[in-house]
């Protein structure tokens, strides 16, 4: 009997130690826990959610410093798979957030671009070429709707268009 | 010629009320010219083709009026001859739904005159040639997807261990094959020989169901007085879908086309009976695809029949020469009753897609039940020719759970129907497994824009990351240059300064 006590009390302070040494030596897991989340964002950097692009919305989210309610080309679908993930209500989209969608493509009137390149230099994805000076066009099959390009042009001149499948 | 009785049953499959009767009481109604064509130029998967005639140009019937695009397509022609009164986008029918393509819209001149043109009217005798010609003249699919059909035998060319031919139109209300069989059967089997040539099959089936005697024995007739010596004939049991084509090979070969493949996989190639009617038509006389035999049924239209429609015949138009509406229908279905979808309007036009119309009355339509909850019967699963679990596909479906849809075969779902019928809590099923396929390719489409930006964006952080380095290192070069300029200039004023105090102390230097 006695021996058994001790034998098992023992047994859990030793695992338990050493599971406690195990969680203040080894690194924490906030890394993978941010790395989980920006994956489930759609990574294409619109930073419509106030954040200057996926990594550091989802450190914030990780953090506690940001709602998952704020990522508008992810839409409902997004919401549900961060709530899911971190254990927390799903909630509606912000509805004060701008609409970019991943459904639409920036499309360049060519007709009046004056060759910029402000356009370029915004999009987060190389997804606009042209060398300054001259007509600048958007490569649809990169060009993720986060219309980033559409406040530094000086003429107006990019729409966004529906995406064809 | 050895008759083949598939002793295998079908996995799952339904016994349904044919109601092909009604249709197939006349002969098929020919020479057909509707005042307008509406001509599709995709009618199938793949690119469209690409227009070669101008509005206002004076075309022929038989004329081509689109070339094949890049990759999987087909050429168009017109079907009658006429005026091109505009090419523009418009709502056609194909398989599984409506799309909008770019249609050529010709206003006949009622005179159906032939085109006299550069069309091959000699079979060519090398594979490369054959398959050309099969890709120009527009052949497709008929049996319903309108596939194009040198895409699916190139696919399989050389390497095929059976040409199966699909004669069985397992599906409510369509006749179109079985019409066709049990008037054109010798063309039928000459087209067969002919694609059995083509992709070098060693064995021909021609698979027909049991309900259709007449067409079995024109076939047998036909087969029998050609004696081909690759030629088998197999009676198929009635039961839906048995004409499916991964069914269909299970059911004469038992084997299974394996999951995410077609049947040219495992050396495998089914064809239409009608396709097959095309392909012998193409190669006796050079007429390209104008037209294809349309069942139109139901009890809403008054004389139900089949009719061989030019291919764009605005459908409104093609029930007229059948006797027109009945007061009581209520709606059109493109396709048959299982498969089949309710069209918008009946001013759109026929489709090489375009097996069957069904003006369907108020008793033929599915009554609006109201959904129970499952009852976890298992009718569904016992009844579905993929051996998917329909009931937990549900579940994953309305939750858009993408990676349950994945793992429960999503993908093998045939969209068959059967499911729904049999269902006793009147779940609709079909609908949302097919919404939730198009959910499911949208969310793959998002996944892989996703990972293509993140790895753009990436590339595009280390480049400028990069462009500032250089940046740094060019101006802590350019730093370090003045500095050894400054040093420079500094030794030299130093230099001077002393060879002027040598100077002052008399040690004249030149």
């Amino acid at each position: 009997m006695l021996t058994a006590v001790t034998l098992l009390t023992g047994l859990s302070l030793a695992l338990a130690s050493a599971l406690i040494a195990a969680s203040r030596l080894l690194p924490g897991r906030d890394d993978d826990a941010v790395a989980q989340v920006e994956r489930a964002l759609p990574r294409i950097q619109c930073a419509q959610c106030g954040f200057p692009g996926c990594r550091p919305y989802a450190e914030a989210i990780v953090a506690g410093r940001a709602d998952i309610n704020r990522c508008p080309p992810g839409g409902d679908s997004t919401i549900r798979a961060l709530a899911e993930m971190l254990g927390r209500d799903p909630r509606p989209l912000d509805p004060s957030l701008g609409g970019a969608s991943m459904d639409r493509v920036a499309r360049i009137d060519e007709a009046l671009c004056i060759g910029c390149n402000l356009c370029a230099r915004a999009c987060p994805v190389d997804a606009i070429v042209g060398i300054p000076q001259t007509m600048h066009t958007v490569l649809a099959r990169y060009c993720t709707g986060c219309e980033l390009c559409l406040p530094p042009c000086p003429v107006d001149c990019i729409e966004l268009v529906p995406r064809h499948a | 010629m050895l008759e083949l009785t598939p002793d295998r049953r079908l996995t799952g499959g339904i016994r349904l009320l044919a109601h092909k009767a009604r249709s197939t009481a006349q002969p098929i109604l020919r020479g057909l010219v509707p005042p307008e064509l509406v001509i599709g130029l995709n009618q199938h998967a793949g690119t469209s083709a690409v227009p070669i005639v101008e509005v206002g140009q004076r075309v022929a019937k038989g004329e081509p009026i689109a070339l094949p695009g890049p990759g999987i397509s087909a050429g168009a022609h017109a079907s009658s001859s006429g005026r091109v009164r505009a090419i523009e986008e418009r709502l056609i029918p194909t398989g599984t739904r409506l799309r909008n393509a770019l249609c050529v819209v010709i206003e006949t001149d009622g005179e159906d005159l032939p085109y006299r043109g550069a069309t091959a009217s000699t079979w060519p005798s090398d594979r490369a040639a054959q398959l050309d010609l099969v890709r120009r003249a527009g052949i497709a699919g008929l049996g319903g997807a309108a596939f194009p059909t040198a895409t699916k035998l190139e696919s399989v060319a050389g390497r095929c261990r059976a040409l199966i031919v699909n004669g069985a139109e397992c599906e409510p209300y369509i006749s179109c094959d079985d019409m066709l069989m049990r008037e054109f059967p010798e063309e039928i089997v000459l087209g067969v020989i002919r694609m059995a040539d083509l992709v070098d099959a060693p064995l021909v089936i021609i698979a027909i169901e049991r309900d259709k005697p007449q067409a079995i024995d024109a076939i047998r007739r036909a087969a029998l007085a050609i004696g081909d010596p690759r030629l088998r004939l197999a009676e198929l049991p009635t039961i839906y879908p048995a004409g499916g084509e991964r069914q269909l090979i299970e059911l004469l070969t038992g084997e299974e086309v394996p999951s995410g493949t077609y049947p040219n996989a495992i050396g495998y190639v089914c064809q239409n009976v009608g396709t097959a009617y095309a392909l012998q038509r193409l190669a006796s006389t050079g007429e390209p695809v104008t037209s294809r035999i349309v069942t139109v049924t139901g009890l809403g239209v008054a004389e139900p029949r089949n009719v061989e429609a030019p291919i764009g015949t605005p459908i409104g138009w093609l029930i007229e020469q059948c006797g027109g509406y009945r007061d009581d229908v209520v709606r059109l279905i493109h396709g048959g009753s299982m498969m089949g979808y309710a069209l918008p309007s009946d001013a759109l036009p026929i489709t090489k897609a375009t097996s069957c119309i069904v003006a369907a009355a108020e008793e033929e339509i599915r009554v609006d039940f109201d959904e129970w909850a499952c009852i976890r019967c298992g009718e569904c699963a016992a009844v579905c020719p993929a051996r998917l679990q329909p009931q937990e596909l549900v579940v994953a479906a309305t939750a858009r759970d993408f990676d349950g849809l994945e793992a429960l075969g999503l993908d093998d779902c045939i969209e068959c129907g059967c499911c729904d019928v049999v269902c006793p809590s009147h779940i609709v099923l079909t609908e949302r497994f097919r919404s939730a396929k198009r959910a499911f390719a949208q969310h793959m489409r998002r996944q892989a824009l996703s990972a293509e930006a993140e790895a753009r964006h990436k590339r595009r952080e280390r480049r400028l990351e990069a462009a500032a380095e250089d940046t740094r290192a060019a101006q802590a070069a350019l730093k370090a240059q003045l500095r050894a300029d400054e040093a420079e200039r500094r030794r030299a004023i130093e230099a001077a300064v002393e060879r002027a105090k040598r100077r002052k102390r008399g040690n004249i230097e030149p």
